[in-house]
């Protein structure tokens, strides 16, 4: 990587038109969800700016983040964000391995130190650092090493942003999200199980383009995605609205499409564009293929309740706790109407008769 | 804590504590209420006084002349919107059916919440109407304490809070942890306040009614 070449000049390169590149400045407008009035200023950066150095590091994770942005059929929109950054570190998509894999990363890291992007996927353990390590460096010691450096920090995935899956209880490793561990870096969390593609692909031309962070919610997603619910998006909201709900999965209901609330989707307390935006090449999301939305962008989302039961339904068992303050109410009400009882048997037997005599010697 | 935090707090721990108290005092006021025996009636009785018990607790959902009515016209419908409406939200509403079903193990049709939506602004008005009756009203207000603005508060909050997180008023799931979390606070004051009338307003009726019809003689 000898002098840095430019996106426009990388496009060129691979057989782009200029009008190629202006679609594509189009496209991208679209997913980071700005007025066609902003194209010629995205061309124009995007002309002029150097590939931005990315050093993608993975902790404890699945890897299904980056399947959800590469496994997609080509050409698409999320494809190309690989021209828009210099992928210096990621191990499952880098050729190197070993010694040269680390190099490249400390390589990238001394080269555009304050200014590349560092993305995590994956959370962190704080327990035993063995738990996660790579190159022989605990996932702890490797994001402190490389956020010291990192412009700024985009945390992909559910368990990178809000400790997802490990993170559920009993969280036996300990896992914590980037945030909780960096904080005085610029930092954007992209949260899903995975994220969606478009919404990665997004917010990294935006970053590379306007140089700065996308507007963030208070958990600091990207507002431009994250900013309405599955719910009110969804095209099945009408049949909420009717009352008409699908009981089970098979029942008459759920071949029709109604609702899916009774058989527990998240929709209405999830942020995320998967209503919108939708899946596979715009293909469906979870619930166009019949399955109620787990709610898997939203922190704490394995320990939320029951993933079948209904949002209304308390997350924690009440029958057996009302049980124990029956019984307890019980003794107490007990108690209570024998000490009434002595008091009345106290007063009768205490009770004086008064007589005509008492009231004269009284008043006397 | 996020919003996020706040709702799974209030969906477990919370409703938790409030499920505990709410049951708690309940079984332990209403045991002692039922366990104050009344003095026996000495004198030889009408007739049992049961058939009269129920009687009474039916015959008094209505007014009992047109006078009675006429002078309380406004209490006694805008009451009975309240009421009626107040339970048809809490028993047909389908979210809080799907509740019902995980507590006692069954459940029942719900109403299509457009319905729902209605009724609620219904009860809503007459909650409000009945406020401003309250303190515009020199008796009414001269015999109000503490105690009745409170038990008004928290029977109003959930109404309200329900309407407007259905509605996605604001940010839903904070208006829902909200909305959980008002229904939590009434269920705790409930049984330590006036509010305990839902559980005693048929025994006293029936108790006034049987005594009634005990007294006096055959004919």
């Amino acid at each position: 990587m000898s002098t840095p070449q430019t996106i426009y000049e990388s496009l060129h390169h691979q057989g782009f038109s200029r009008r190629d590149f202006l679609k594509f400045c189009g496209i991208s407008a679209t997913i980071m969800g700005l007025s066609p009035s902003m194209i010629p200023r995205i061309a124009k950066a995007l002309e002029n700016t150097p590939k931005k150095s990315v050093i993608w590091l993975s902790f404890q994770e699945c890897t299904g983040c980056t399947e959800s942005l590469i496994r997609a059929h080509a050409p698409t929109i999320e494809g190309l964000i690989f021209d828009h950054i210099s992928l210096d570190y990621h191990h499952t998509l880098q050729a190197a391995s070993g010694r040269a894999a680390e190099q490249a990363r400390e390589n990238a890291m001394k080269e555009h130190h304050g200014d590349y992007l560092l993305v995590v996927d994956g959370s962190i353990p704080m327990g035993n650092p063995g738990y996660s390590t790579s190159a022989g460096i605990s996932s702890l010691d490797m994001l402190k090493e490389v956020a010291s450096g990192a412009g700024a920090i985009i945390a992909i995935g559910t368990c990178a942003a809000y400790g997802g899956l490990p993170h559920a209880a009993p969280n036996p490793t300990g896992a914590v999200s980037v945030e909780e561990l960096i904080t005085n870096k610029p930092l954007i969390n992209i949260p899903g199980c995975p994220p969606i593609p478009a919404v990665i692909a997004g917010v990294i031309s935006y970053i590379v383009t306007f140089g700065q962070l996308p507007k963030r919610d208070s958990l600091k997603r990207p507002i431009t995605f994250f900013g309405q619910n599955i719910h009110d998006r969804c095209y099945r909201r009408s049949f909420y609205d009717q009352g008409l709900f699908a009981n089970s999965f098979d029942d008459e209901g759920a071949k029709k499409g109604w609702c899916l609330y009774k058989l527990g989707c998240k929709g209405p307390v999830t942020y995320n564009a998967c209503a919108t935006t939708k899946w596979n090449e715009n293909v469906s999301f979870p619930i166009e293929a019949g399955h109620g939305c787990l709610g898997c962008s939203e922190p704490h989302f394995w320990d939320a309740g029951h993933f079948y039961q209904a949002l209304s339904v308390p997350t924690r068992e009440i029958v057996g706790t009302a049980g124990y303050a029956l019984a307890a109410g019980a003794a107490v009400g007990v108690a209570s109407a024998m000490l009434n009882k002595k008091k009345k048997v106290d007063a009768t037997k205490n009770h004086e008769t008064v007589t005509i005599h008492d009231l004269e010697r009284t008043s006397s | 804590m996020n919003y996020v935090d706040f709702l799974l707090w209030v969906r477990g721990p919370a409703f938790q504590i409030a499920t505990a108290i709410f049951i708690f005092g309940l079984s332990w006021r209403l045991l002692e209420i039922l366990s104050l025996s009344r003095k026996p009636e000495l004198a030889v009785v009408r007739e049992r006084g049961i058939a009269g018990g129920f009687r009474t607790i039916f015959r008094r959902f209505l007014p009992v002349d047109d006078n009675t009515f006429q002078r309380s016209a406004f209490i006694i419908t805008a009451g009975y919107i309240f009421h009626l409406g107040f339970f048809i939200i809490l028993l047909l509403f389908v979210p809080h059916i799907l509740f019902f079903r995980e507590f006692f193990g069954f459940s029942w049709p719900g109403l299509p919440t457009p319905v729902i939506g209605i009724i609620t602004i219904m009860t809503l008005l007459a909650l409000i109407a009945l406020l401003i009756n309250r303190m515009r009203h020199p008796v009414l207000r001269f015999l109000s304490g503490f105690e009745d603005y409170f038990v008004w508060i928290v029977t109003f909050l959930p109404v309200l809070t329900g309407y407007m997180a259905f509605h996605h008023f604001f940010h839903y799931p904070l208006m829902l942890a909200l909305h959980i979390l008002s229904v939590e606070l009434l269920m705790i004051v409930f049984p330590f306040t006036k509010l305990m009338h839902t559980f005693t307003w048929f025994i006293s009726r029936w108790y006034t009614g049987s005594r009634a019809a005990q007294k006096g003689v055959q004919v």
